[in-house]
């Protein structure tokens, strides 16, 4: 309960772009750390999955047999580890993705949880997430899992339509995500995400309205809408490029994402970044971190991370990824501790680009003083404010710089990704502009293999 | 002049088959017949050499053959005339198979065409020579084969190989003797009413199987006449053909047209006044072979130090060094038909495909080069070809010898305005001025007129097609002159047509109307009035200056509406809407519009993996830089380069 308040408490107002989030803030004009280099949250990923989804190419396998007991001692070795690299003293939130983590044991869980609190302050607040696939398996194990710790569902129930399920090769049917959601809600009543998607095959704006319309009702207080992408080499790619199947247009997806955003914000909900969207200030404070640019660490194959690695004397942070097949994973944490495969240094130019990047994907954007946070030396009106192509932006009604901060507006965000790469050229043309001295250039696109 | 002989070969297009092997060989004596009147035009000076037979056998080298064994009435030199795929490269290979020139292999094929090109598309496009020895009659003779390209683009290759010859075999293609579909009779009587010659001097070969190959080289023995050269004479040489060797620099092919040159002979160039030693001669059997001489009515190679092809202009004499001759009457130079912009598919690539170029045109001195630059496609040229095939050919070539990897733009004709002005005239140098680049199109107000280069094309069809043909003609801007059955089903319609009709699809359209059975070929006619305009294309009501073109005024509008078309289709969505128009001066003809981006965000990054994410964002800022900004519009190269390009 107590804690319930306060998450709410520190998320308040967010929704209205003027709280910035729980950590105070520090200027790192007496570091030479990146900011808030002590604290980080923390990805675990979990790589199996029963079946195979038509439409993902994410970092899955299908196993014939499994050793959970392997696989949890790799887990909890890789985070001492990597926690110990980091010399993190918080991990302020933990995620659990897939891969499918609901095929996890509970035990394993907590056995991960139980490392990282011997390893850093991991506060009760903490948000534990667990990514959960709505299968009648799922949902049983719903109640293990928050023994274990997790104070957070997301449900992948992606449709609520049959069909639309069984294209995506899904495990699972609307009834069963409706019985999951039903029964994490009353677990974890304000603490339930769903994951929906929209521009199906053969979905028209029509039907994806009416999805949500029978979605509202039964969800919880977030909800997470993905547009379908087409990855190569997917088999729903082959079916598509085939003529087998067809998706919408782009025209008609605009109007899908037009349409659901403007229906969960009058069903009460808060469009908090792009794909996003809490009501009673639920948001997701894990996801939240990524986009403001907070150190996390990634464990688990293929799993992504970024942090300065202090226990080596790092004073940079690193852009680091794990070993991305399973089984050589587990050899490498067995005989090494962690298995980290490739360390990018970013440079200063190269974490504000993240920064820009991540920041401008929430509706409150980059705000002054987390923008400061990164580049004491050159504000945001510093660096866009004069550009005639920023500008051509702000008069069309995209992007707002004020004193606030930087941000899309509403119709800006849906246009995201046209907006980015000309704020990318711009602050790249300010660091040309001001001599910087990129000396980390070298480093920054080399791999640095790691030392067997 | 040369040219009847050849367009009248687009007579048998119809028989085409890529592996036909069925000739119709026709040897001609010079005396008679049009053969007669191409070689007298180019031959003038052959005719002014005394027809002195003597021979001196003082030949003392140890070679494998000792060239001086050849006297001017055992030396035969000839060609081979053919259109395109009607197996002249094949009868070429059995010629040198018989004359033990090259083993009989099955693996000789086109043998005289070395190029990747020529190999690929079965044609000949650059000239080459092959010295066969053959017995006749108990003795041995020297028969010269200059190998010709067989398109009318390559006229200027074949007028200069047709130089060094005193006869040449005529191939009609009839459809495979040896097939049931073959018409050689049908193909004899053609060949009666177009060329007057007759049906009884035709002879009828397979190349493939080799029947009657051999009657060939004894009707050229008998019937073609021997050169008409001196050995005693001042030495005298014709070039007529020159190759880049990157070891040795220049290879020029010579034909001697008095006297002998031997290795060590200083020479002279009578075009530079340059003196050069010979370092190796000999001839081409069809590789190079040395010898030590070599003589009076002999066709060989030379190489003497000579670093640029310049120095070898083709069509210059070269002589003895103190014993100065007359030069011997040159060409003219290469008129070229069609331009088309090339430049590098990268900016980083300009200076090896520059080299690239350099090196193809010391091989091909008729195509033209201008240097020009695209905003939108960078620093490239302005190339001229002698036609369509020569462009594509002279592509390839840059392709696939070189490496290179070329933005080719839809080709263009050289128009022609006649200034109003004694001011503008004196400010151009000249009352007509030629106008390559749409940017250099003056105004309507400061010319009297324009003109446009014509062609007088040639074609030949089944009468089912003709009423087709006729109309695709017409949309063409064509002038029928005249139209007559040349034998019970087959049509020949002559037409003037503006050459800028025909440069970029029409021969495409012609052969898939009448499904393949359609032949073209085309002469330059000179030039016309035309009422010419510039049409401009606008972005959002900017001018893309790289876009504009010439174009005749009953053209404009569906030209503008068909490249508004495709710069809708090229340009991608914006988050503004782009209004795309055709403009003549301030007219508006024909708009497209381009819809705003109404949506391009995507989702999640999973598991924080924003590496992916960030370099994809990259890589778009990156190819943003690339593009060119007209207004705020950013136009990728691409669009320019499907707008641009030949289709």
């Amino acid at each position: 309960m107590s804690r319930r308040a306060l998450l709410k408490q520190h998320q308040a107002l967010l929704c209205l772009g003027t709280a910035v989030g729980s950590v105070p803030l520090r200027s790192i004009a007496t570091h030479r750390l990146p900011p808030r280099a002590d604290e980080a949250s923390l990805y675990v990923h979990w790589p199996y999955c029963l079946k195979r989804c038509s439409y993902c190419n994410f970092n899955k396998y299908i196993p014939r047999s499994q050793n959970h007991a392997v696989m949890t001692e790799c887990l909890q070795k890789e985070t001492q580890t990597l926690l110990q690299l980091s010399q993190v003293s918080r991990i302020s939130s933990v995620f659990f993705g897939g891969g499918t983590p609901s095929l996890a044991q509970p035990s394993t869980i907590a056995a991960v949880l139980e490392t990282v609190s011997k390893n850093a302050h991991l506060s009760d607040d903490a948000e534990v997430t667990l990514e959960v696939n709505p299968t009648p398996a799922g949902k049983a194990s719903l109640k293990d899992f928050m023994l274990a710790g997790v104070n957070r569902f997301s449900i992948g129930i992606q449709s609520l339509n049959d069909d639309h399920l069984r294209i995506l090769r899904r495990d699972h049917n609307s009834q069963h995500a409706l019985q999951t959601v039903s029964e994490a809600r009353t677990l974890c009543p304000g603490r339930v995400s769903v994951d929906v998607m929209f521009a199906l095959p053969g979905q028209s704006v029509k039907s994806w309205e009416s999805e949500l319309e029978k979605l509202l009702p039964v969800c919880d207080d977030h909800v997470s809408l993905y547009q379908l992408t087409l990855e190569r080499g997917t088999q729903l790619y082959k079916q598509v490029e085939s003529g087998e199947l067809s998706v919408p247009g782009d025209d008609v997806t605009a109007v899908m994402y037009k349409s659901a955003r403007r229906d969960l914000e009058n069903a009460g909900f808060c469009q908090y970044e792009v794909s996003n969207f809490a009501k009673n200030n639920a948001v997701s404070e894990h996801n939240i971190g990524y986009w403001r640019g907070h150190q996390y660490i990634g464990v688990g194959p293929g799993a992504h991370g970024r942090f300065v690695p202090r226990a080596v004397g790092g004073a940079q942070r690193e852009a680091r990824t794990q070993t991305l097949e399973p089984d050589v994973w587990i050899r490498e944490v067995q005989h090494h501790g962690h298995g980290t495969r490739r360390r990018i240094q970013l440079d200063h130019r190269g974490l504000l680009e993240e920064v820009l990047v991540m920041g401008l994907r929430m509706n409150e954007g980059i705000t002054q003083q987390h923008w400061e946070l990164f580049s004491p030396e050159a504000d945001l009106k510093l660096i866009f404010g004069m550009s005639e192509n920023f500008q051509e932006l702000q008069v069309g009604g995209l992007l707002i710089l004020d004193d606030r901060g930087l941000r899309c507006s509403w119709e800006g965000l849906a246009l995201l990704d046209s907006i980015l790469p000309t704020m990318l050229l711009e602050l790249e043309m300010f660091f040309q502009s001001k001599g910087y001295q990129e000396d980390a250039q070298h480093l920054r696109n080399t791999d640095i293999q790691r030392d067997r | 002049m040369h040219l009847p002989l050849f367009r009248s070969h687009g007579l048998f297009l119809p028989f085409i088959k890529r592996f036909s092997d069925i000739k119709i060989c026709r040897i001609k004596r010079r005396s008679q017949g049009c053969m007669s009147s191409c070689t007298v035009i180019r031959h003038r000076w052959m005719k002014s050499i005394s027809p002195v037979r003597h021979f001196s056998s003082n030949g003392s080298e140890k070679e494998s053959f000792d060239m001086s064994e050849f006297p001017v009435e055992r030396i035969r030199n000839f060609s081979i005339i053919a259109h395109i795929d009607h197996g002249k490269s094949t009868l070429a290979d059995r010629l040198l198979e018989i004359t033990g020139a090259i083993a009989k292999t099955a693996s000789n094929k086109q043998v005289l065409d070395k190029l990747q090109v020529e190999r690929e598309r079965g044609i000949t496009v650059k000239a080459q020579t092959a010295s066969l020895f053959y017995q006749h009659d108990g003795q041995t003779y020297l028969l010269n084969l200059i190998d010709t390209p067989g398109h009318v683009d390559f006229s200027y290759e074949v007028s200069r190989s047709i130089s060094a010859c005193q006869g040449v075999l005529l191939i009609v293609d009839a459809n495979q003797i040896d097939l049931k579909n073959a018409d050689p009779e049908r193909v004899e009587k053609q060949i009666e009413k177009v060329f007057d010659i007759p049906r009884e001097e035709c002879i009828r070969i397979s190349a493939k199987l080799g029947t009657n190959v051999d009657q060939v080289l004894q009707e050229v023995v008998n019937r073609i006449p021997p050169p008409t050269a001196g050995v005693d004479d001042l030495f005298k040489a014709l070039v007529f053909d020159s190759t880049f060797d990157h070891y040795r620099g220049v290879v020029a092919s010579i034909a001697v047209f008095g006297g002998r040159v031997s290795k060590g002979d200083k020479i002279v160039s009578a075009h530079l006044g340059k003196s050069y030693e010979v370092n190796e001669l000999g001839v081409l059997r069809p590789d190079q072979h040395p010898t030590e001489t070599l003589y009076a009515g002999q066709v060989g190679y030379v190489i003497a130090g000579m670093k640029e092809v310049k120095e070898a202009q083709i069509g210059d004499t070269f002589y003895l060094h103190k014993q100065p001759v007359g030069a011997l009457p040159g060409f003219k130079p290469a008129k070229a038909m069609v331009f088309a912009g090339m430049y590098p598919m990268d900016q980083s690539e300009y200076t090896n495909l520059r080299s690239a170029v350099e090196k193809l045109m010391l091989n091909d001195s008729s195509v033209t080069v201008q240097r020009d630059s695209s905003l939108a496609l960078g620093a490239g040229w302005r190339l001229g070809f002698l036609g369509l095939l020569h462009m594509e050919v002279f592509n390839q070539r840059l392709e696939q010898e070189y490496n290179a990897s070329v933005i080719i733009t839809s080709p263009t004709v050289p128009y022609k305005a006649v200034l109003a002005s004694a001011k503008l005239i004196k400010e151009h140098g000249e009352e007509v001025i030629t106008i390559i680049n749409p940017a250099h199109f003056p105004d309507r107000s400061q010319v009297v007129k324009y003109l446009e280069p014509m062609v007088l094309g040639t074609i030949i069809a089944p009468d089912d097609f003709t009423g087709k043909i006729m109309s695709l003609c017409q949309t063409r801007r064509a002038v029928q002159k005249n139209m007559f059955y040349i034998d019970d089903h087959r049509v020949m319609m002559k037409y003037t047509f503006p050459l800028n009709e025909i440069v970029v699809d029409f021969y495409d359209q012609l052969k898939s109307m009448s499904s393949g059975y359609a032949s073209f070929d085309y002469e330059d006619a000179g030039y016309e009035d035309a009422e010419l305009i510039k049409m401009d294309f606008l972005l959002n009501g900017r001018p893309v200056e790289e876009l504009a073109i010439i174009i005749h005024k009953e053209k404009a509008y569906s030209a503008g509406k068909a490249i508004c078309e495709r710069l809708k289709d090229s340009i991608p969505r914006q988050m503004f809407e782009i209004a795309v128009q055709a403009a003549i001066g301030s007219k508006i003809i024909a708009r497209e519009t381009i819809k705003a981006y109404r949506k391009n965000v995507l989702a999640k990054c999973y598991g924080g993996d924003i590496t992916r994410k960030m370099k994809l964002l990259k890589k778009q800022a990156e190819g943003k830089k690339k593009m060119r900004r007209i207004g705020n519009i950013d136009v990728p190269k691409d669009a320019f380069i499907n707008v641009l390009k030949r289709t």
